[in-house]
């Protein structure tokens, strides 16, 4: 009997672990919501929810292609200037109209993922360094393209970015369709089989006969197109193109969201539902620490300690 | 010098060692022995301070100890060999070997001249010579080895406790290692050996422990233990069975068709490999002999695609092979077992159907939609007839054993129907009873019709398991014994037929 409970100690601490890396970020978005409803006036109200939920989708979109990236054991750095890029592109092309300028804007998106993929696939670079560099590539040709902020005056786009479709605006339905997509790739098709081998074991995957390469590229593609489609949606929406400042820091908020949602860093695993919990979280903690009248530095902070306790819970343990 | 008396250990779901009794005595090689799963690793772990027992107590030198981090094990002079090297590549050998140690000049700076004499007076102690101040990656992985064990025994071991050290060794680093333990044992180090290979165990231990089932179910002097008698007690099985089933599950010969299925002519890459050619018809189990770095993985490479070849051609059933792309080689019905299992074969954490329909998905699926059900009926089938042991098809490879993770990569292949199969080591590192299994099914598979390539650092598998054997030295095709010259004495005068260059790693 003693053996039996000398051994129960540590396999608890094991199973609690395992729980929190697998739920914890749920449980985190319950216990701000739970927290606001309790304490935070005017926060059950019908504006406030589409409010939080129209904020939340761009950075969705966009983690939702980082998600694939990271599962690959790489990263997209360049999704922040790809938004830029693609807000740009709009506004240039608005005269043929929404769709086509959209149109336009999301093959910039798929564009930039190539050239990442090409840079990562054939010629080796580290994905950190090549989206690096298309992210700094990215920003300034938007920039170039478009110097200053303008206003994006069309109908259309007013539409998209404040319309809703039975009190569901359209920028909520449009990121959870992509979320199912996404997810839907990721379960159900070769593709994403492939996409979760080649994270977890490189050189096993290319011995399988695995299109290791096409797959990469395919991979920053999508993260591309993800990104410029979120920076339609964000332009519609603050009806401006600011090629400035859409999509700063976007990429370490999309990593965040990714990480928090328990998609290791290492590869080999993509969690969509726990992005979109991540995404969800960051959201919460923002608007709560917003709500109660605390400084913009507390939310950092707050962040922070989101993410260390996200990276600790899904720490690998050593292997038996 | 350091027992154990009445370990328990327990996983959950499984008691991985129970009311084990092992002593190791200073001056003395004592051999661990058991299948994988028997309890050796967990054994070791617990001499070592990774894991604490569940109850039992650790005597060192005389008092009860109890190690919690490997580090007080460490401290204490128990010092651990493992089969994978743990030291820093980028370093100087010198580093490595004097890590957290080094020699301190004045201002407390690294004295690198005091270093470098140090460690090549170390090494040479050992009988190695290497130039220190080269960066340890360049060196062999037999060298790397050497370097790991003089710095496990430079900190003043009292006991060195060896996980399959010679796993990646060829035969003329295992005489130098087997010297270096001689003089361990002289110096009145007690060692402690866990190996496969029942020769070495032979030829070095003095005593043997045989695990199973986390069970000491033997414990004494190994000369007085007939090496029947040992397989027998590993296995848990009767002699008889045994010496009626041979050492190896090999039949022996195959009839086969006349002509060659796969043909491999003039393979050249620099530096590894020189106009090598070799044909396998269909049926044919085809050897590859020669010493470790003899270009065999470099041979079974550069068919599969895995390696770029400078020339040479690859054809399967007439029609030629495109070089260097495993996927062209794959879509010709060729497969490879890689030698390296765990970083080049198995996808750890994916499951073991995933693992299995990795490579026949794009068959498995319509429109780029995977058939979830036609993937569990191919799973089930190839789970069933491999004997593919764990807890459920979506258990994660990486946590099986060796031997079901070497099941599941056959698996992987055997669900492509490839015409040509190449194994590189397909029994290293696992189980006697896996093995037997593996070795049997490599037999089936060829009755059946596939070519194979075997490659096998175990000269009884690949006599007893090859039709025909193609002998390689340093990047060349030297021999071939065919029909009743496959035998030890023919192979080891052929590798042996000329004088052996100055072969450096």
């Amino acid at each position: 009997m003693t053996d039996l409970t000398l051994a129960r100690g540590p396999v608890d601490r094991d199973r609690l672990l395992r729980l929190l890396r697998e739920y914890g970020v749920y449980a985190g978005v319950v216990a701000l919501l739970l927290f606001n409803v309790a304490l935070t006036p005017h926060f059950v109200s019908a504006e406030n929810f589409r409010t939080q939920a129209v904020q939340v989708a761009p950075v969705l979109i966009v983690a939702l292609g980082m998600a694939l990236a990271i599962g690959t054991e790489g990263v997209d750095l360049s999704v922040g200037s790809v938004m830029a890029l693609s807000t740009s592109l709009l506004s240039l092309y608005l005269g043929y109209g929404p769709w086509a300028a959209a149109l336009v804007a999301v093959a910039g998106g798929i564009l930039v993922g190539l050239a990442n993929g090409t840079l990562i696939a054939f010629l080796g670079v580290q994905p950190i360094v090549a989206t690096l560099a298309l992210m700094v590539a990215g920003r300034g040709l938007a920039l170039v393209l478009l110097p200053q902020l303008k206003d994006v005056r069309d109908p259309g786009m007013a539409a998209l970015g404040s319309g809703d479709l039975l009190g569901i605006p359209y920028l909520v339905l449009i990121a959870a369709a992509l979320a199912l997509l996404v997810a839907f790739v990721v379960r159900r098709t070769t593709f994403g089989r492939q996409l979760l081998a080649i994270g977890d074991s490189r050189p096993a995957a290319r011995l399988a006969g695995l299109p290791v390469r096409r797959v990469l590229i395919v991979v920053y593609i999508c993260s591309g197109a993800l990104a410029a489609i979120a920076g339609v949606l964000a332009t519609a929406r603050l009806t401006a193109s600011d090629p400035t400042s859409l999509g700063t820091l976007m990429e370490l908020s999309a990593i965040t969201a990714v990480v928090v949602g328990g998609t290791p860093l290492s590869g080999g695993r993509v969690r969509i539902g726990g992005t979109i919990a991540g995404a969800v979280l960051i959201q919460l903690l923002t608007t709560t620490l917003v709500k109660h009248d605390l400084p913009p530095s507390w939310t950092q902070i707050a962040q922070a300690v989101v993410i260390v306790g996200a990276v600790y819970a899904a720490r690998e343990r050593g292997k038996r | 010098m350091l027992s154990v008396t009445g370990v328990c250990k327990v996983f959950p779901g499984v008691k991985a060692l129970s009311d084990v009794d092992f002593t190791a005595r200073a001056g003395e090689v004592h051999a661990l022995v058991g299948e994988n799963g028997a309890g050796k690793s967990t054994l070791i772990k617990v001499l070592t301070g990774v894991y604490q027992p569940d109850a039992g107590e650790i005597v060192h030198d005389g008092t009860p100890v109890r190690f919690t981090t490997p580090l007080q094990a460490q401290q204490a002079g128990i010092s651990t060999i493992y089969q994978e090297v743990n030291l820093v590549p980028l370093m100087s050998v010198a580093r490595n070997l004097l890590l957290g140690r080094e020699p301190r000049g004045r201002l407390g700076l690294i004295d690198f001249r005091r270093m470098h004499r140090e460690a090549d007076e170390a090494l040479c102690g050992l009988g190695i010579r290497v130039d220190v101040r080269r960066p340890l990656r360049e060196l062999g992985v037999g060298a790397q080895q050497m370097v790991a064990l003089a710095r496990a025994v430079a900190v003043d071991a009292r006991v060195a406790i060896m996980d399959e050290p010679t796993s990646s060794l060829e035969p003329r680093e295992v005489r130098t290692l087997f010297d270096v333990i001689r003089a361990l044992r002289e110096r009145g180090i007690a060692v402690v050996y866990v190996s496969h290979r029942m020769d070495e165990l032979y030829e070095i231990c003095d005593a043997v422990t045989v695990l199973r089932d986390g069970h000491v179910v033997h414990t004494g002097r190994l000369a007085d233990l007939e090496r029947l008698r040992l397989v027998s007690l590993m296995l848990g099985r009767e002699i008889g069975e045994v010496r009626s089933e041979g050492l190896t599950r090999f039949t022996g010969s195959h009839h086969m068709s006349a002509e060659p299925v796969l043909r491999a002519e003039g393979l050249t890459v620099r530096h590894q490999l020189q106009d090598v050619s070799l044909s396998i018809r269909p049926g044919e189990v085809v050897g590859l002999g020669g010493l470790l770095g003899s270009g065999r993985s470099e041979t079974a490479r550069a068919v599969a695609g895995a390696l770029a070849t400078s020339s040479g051609r690859v054809s399967v059933g007439g029609a030629p092979v495109r070089t260097g792309s495993p996927p062209a080689a794959i879509r010709a019905g060729i497969s490879m077992l890689p030698e390296d299992r765990k970083a080049e074969g198995i996808v750890p954490g994916l499951s073991v159907r995933e693992n299995i329909a990795l490579a026949a998905l794009p068959a498995l699926s319509r429109f780029g939609l995977v058939d979830d059900a036609r993937i569990d009926r191919i799973v089930d089938t190839f789970v069933r007839r491999l004997h593919i042991k764990s807890a459920g098809p979506h258990q994660k490879v990486g946590e099986l054993s060796g031997g079901n993770q070497q099941k599941v990569l056959l698996a992987r292949w055997l669900a492509l129907h490839p015409k040509v199969l190449l194994l590189d080591e397909p029994t290293r590192g696992i189980d006697v009873g896996a093995k037997a299994e593996v070795q049997a099914l490599i037999d089936e598979l060829a009755d059946d019709g596939l070519a194979v390539l075997l490659i096998s650092s175990d000269t009884e598998e690949l006599i007893e398991g090859s039709d025909r054997i193609v002998v390689l030295k340093d990047g060349a095709v030297v021999d071939e014994l065919t029909g009743d010259a496959v035998t030890e004495d023919a192979l080891i005068r052929a590798i042996a037929a000329e004088p052996a260059g100055t072969h450096h790693d």
